[in-house]
């Protein structure tokens, strides 16, 4: 007992402390150049000069706080798919779920552009939450006629390059100034965060962490098959749906947000419980929280500095980091099958 | 009101609205042991599923102490009953204490976290399935055997009073097989729960049942204790077994019989003829056996494999009657096997067949620990 307790106090305190230098490391990150001190004054609202200030307060603090959030969201939507299906390769990417989200968002965001209407956060996580049920909708209808995990990820890779096929049309054909931001925005990106989507964000996110971080006991006897659940107590309906419910909720959230972000989803989850050595939903939920946030977090500091001042999409970044790690999950698993 | 744990009344169960089996009526009491077996298919899963509420009742209840378990809730019922299906996870990263402390679920709070009380009763369950060197091991990295084991201790863990298992020694080596078993029957005794259980060893099934229920043809065919249950005459037509036989006082199946005239005469007694009997139904050669009492160990496996058995009452000398039956039989035998070992005043009538045989010319062949010549 005791040496695993210790393990799992070391890991929450690696992932804090990286949590913690990496806001740091983003904080001073930018084209717009100041000092460390400089930076601490102002966070310490002792700060001079207005426009770094600005900088620092209106633009570098909200986008750090997306990736916080929307990292962890991420990462338990993956845990929460992978609970779901059993599988660790699942995930709100790779099943197609985040396009879903990202073409009704592209499509709510014309519609309102070209009637000069503005949008507002909650319209966004509404219109995402509405195209990853969608998704998920099909996936559910396929998973009862497939049981084979790796055509289920067919299935939802396809679905993804379908939606994406058709988001890249209405962008292209969408006439608007403001088409630039929608262009960013469908590649994935955390920049352009304002206070009141933070707001929001933290908000939605909060509520489906907690929620999720409530049903740990469910999903572990969930974990040990879906007629053991059963007996010992677990309504398998319910429990089923809230999974679904809190998966697309928080995906839909991210996709909102900052686009279509891959990967993060299976990587985090699976590196959080290699670190912890358990796949106990009670540590994993909140491992898998500051792990996105730590995950995205460096992620976005690539993204920004790489190629400064140009910036990445920050799909590209998760991409060259997340999926080589889905890969080696997915030839690791084949090996134990055979 | 009534002293059966589990009462079953008119249940009918079936997939998808479709009854499989109607009509059953299951009674069974604390501290015994009650066995489904019957063909594949026929629906034993099918019922233990429909106890354990996995599938839905398409008629009649099921009572649990009593009182009917529709309606109950779900923690109660986790409390009082718990199961070892045949659908196998393989939980990552986790040891058995893990899958085993899984099974305090039903006593938890609301994030699941166990208590110092709880820890101990998940090695107290370890230890009464002999597993505790295994609470530390990976869960996937143990033998069939042993996982069954762990599963068991995760049902104990429930602290249940009736325990549902479908098929717990299917892929157990026949060690496991009555480990699994023996632990079991130790359970019933000492805490007095309630067994449901499906099996394919009908010699096991014969051992440790208190109720035996038979699932053919859609229907419970029999029901009732093993002594009613395994007899020659039933078993087979449970089993649709047209071409061998059953032997109740060994509980176990025996292949047909090789057809035709005799070619070998073989002279056993005190179970040294069964290999023999069983070499030449393998190789095909029809053969005669005798003279054998009837309360001889050879003598059931005899009647299920010899074309023809001459035997003498239990307890009575070799007669004079019968040495000159067997030699008839005998004379149209190319060869004759002895197996018997000794002989002595019981068998002294197979001693002088064995010389009569020897006179005519017919060559007689010792076999396994027979020899001692006549």
């Amino acid at each position: 007992m005791k040496r695993e307790t210790k393990r799992y106090y070391l890991s929450f305190l690696l992932l804090a402390v990286l949590l913690v230098v990496l806001v740091f490391l983003n904080v001073n990150e930018g084209s717009f150049q100041l000092t460390v001190p400089e930076v601490m004054e102002i966070l310490l609202g002792r700060g001079g000069d207005q426009t770094a200030s600005r900088i620092v307060w209106d633009i570098r603090l909200p986008r750090i706080l997306a990736a916080i959030l929307l990292g962890g969201a991420l990462s338990i939507s993956g845990f929460l798919l992978q609970t779901f299906f059993a599988n660790p390769i699942a995930g709100p990417f790779v099943l197609g779920i985040s396009s879903g989200a990202k073409l009704v968002v592209a499509l709510t965001m014309i519609f309102l552009l070209e009637r000069g209407l503005t949008s507002n956060s909650l319209v966004m996580i509404g219109a995402a939450f509405v195209g990853a049920m969608l998704s998920m909708g099909f996936v559910l209808l396929v998973s009862q006629k497939v049981r084979k995990m790796s055509m289920l990820v067919i299935c939802g890779i396809m679905i993804g390059y379908i939606c994406s096929a058709l988001t890249d049309f209405v962008v292209t054909f969408a006439e608007d100034s403001n088409i630039v931001n929608l262009h960013n925005w469908s590649l994935g990106s955390f920049s352009g965060i304002t206070w009141s989507n933070i707001r929001v964000m933290a908000v939605t996110v909060g509520l489906a962490v907690a929620w999720a971080f409530f049903l740990s006991k469910p999903m572990g006897a969930y974990q040990l098959g879906e007629g053991y659940a059963q007996s010992v107590g677990v309504s398998i309906r319910r429990f089923r749906v809230e999974l679904i419910l809190l998966s697309s909720v928080l995906s839909a959230c991210v996709t909102a947000f900052a686009g279509p972000i891959s990967f993060v989803g299976i990587a985090v989850p699976h590196l959080v419980r290699s670190l912890l050595r358990s796949a106990k939903p009670i540590l994993v939920i909140p491992g898998c929280f500051l792990g996105g946030a730590v995950f995205c977090l460096f992620c976005d500091l690539i993204a920004r500095r790489a190629f400064s001042p140009e910036e990445l999409s920050i799909s590209s970044v998760t991409a060259i980091f997340g999926a080589p790690i889905v890969i080696y999950m997915m030839v690791r698993r084949q090996s134990k099958q055979a | 009101m009534n002293e059966y744990y589990l009462r079953t009344e008119d249940m009918a169960v079936g997939y998808r609205g479709k009854p499989l089996i109607e009509h059953i009526d299951l009674r069974l009491g604390r501290g015994e042991i009650m066995t489904l077996i019957g063909p594949n298919g026929s629906g034993k899963s099918t019922i233990l599923k429909s106890i354990i509420r996995q599938l839905r009742l398409l008629a009649g209840v099921v009572c649990l102490a009593g009182e009917p378990m529709e309606g109950m809730p779900p923690q109660e019922v986790a409390q009082k009953l718990s199961v070892l299906m045949t659908d196998r996870s393989q939980p990552e990263l986790m040891t058995c204490r893990d899958v085993a402390a899984a099974g305090r679920y039903p006593y938890t709070g609301k994030l699941g976290l166990l208590t110092a009380a709880d820890w101990e009763k998940v090695d107290e369950a370890l230890a009464l399935v002999h597993g505790s060197d295994l609470a530390d091991q990976d869960f996937t990295a143990i033998s069939d055997g042993q996982r069954q084991r762990v599963l068991l201790a995760r049902a104990l863990c429930q602290e249940p009073e009736i325990l549902v298992l479908d098929e717990p020694t299917s892929f157990l080596d026949i060690r496991y097989k009555l480990e699994l078993l023996g632990i079991l029957k130790d359970l019933v005794r000492q805490r007095k729960i309630a067994v449901v259980l499906s099996l394919h060893e009908l010699d096991l099934a014969q051992r440790i049942s208190d109720i035996v229920v038979c699932v053919h043809n859609n229907t419970i065919e029999r029901y009732g204790p093993p002594e009613e249950i395994f007899t020659a005459d039933y078993i087979p037509q449970l089993y649709d077994v047209t071409q061998g036989s059953y032997e109740p006082a060994f509980g176990s199946l025996e292949l047909a019989k090789v057809a035709g005239k005799p070619e070998v005469f073989v002279v056993g007694g005190a179970g040294s003829g069964i290999a023999t009997y069983r070499r030449l139904q393998r190789e095909g050669i029809a053969f005669a056996a005798g003279v054998l009492h009837q309360n001889d160990l050879d003598y059931p496996v005899a009647r299920a494999l010899a074309v023809e058995v001459i035997a003498e009452e239990a307890f009575a000398p070799i007669g004079q009657e019968r040495v000159l039956q067997a030699l008839k039989v005998l004379a149209d035998c190319r060869e004759v096997i002895c197996t018997c070992p000794v002989f002595g005043p019981m068998n002294e009538g197979n001693r002088r067949l064995l010389q009569e045989a020897q006179a005519q010319g017919k060559p007689v062949r010792w076999e396994g620990e027979g020899g001692h010549g006549l």
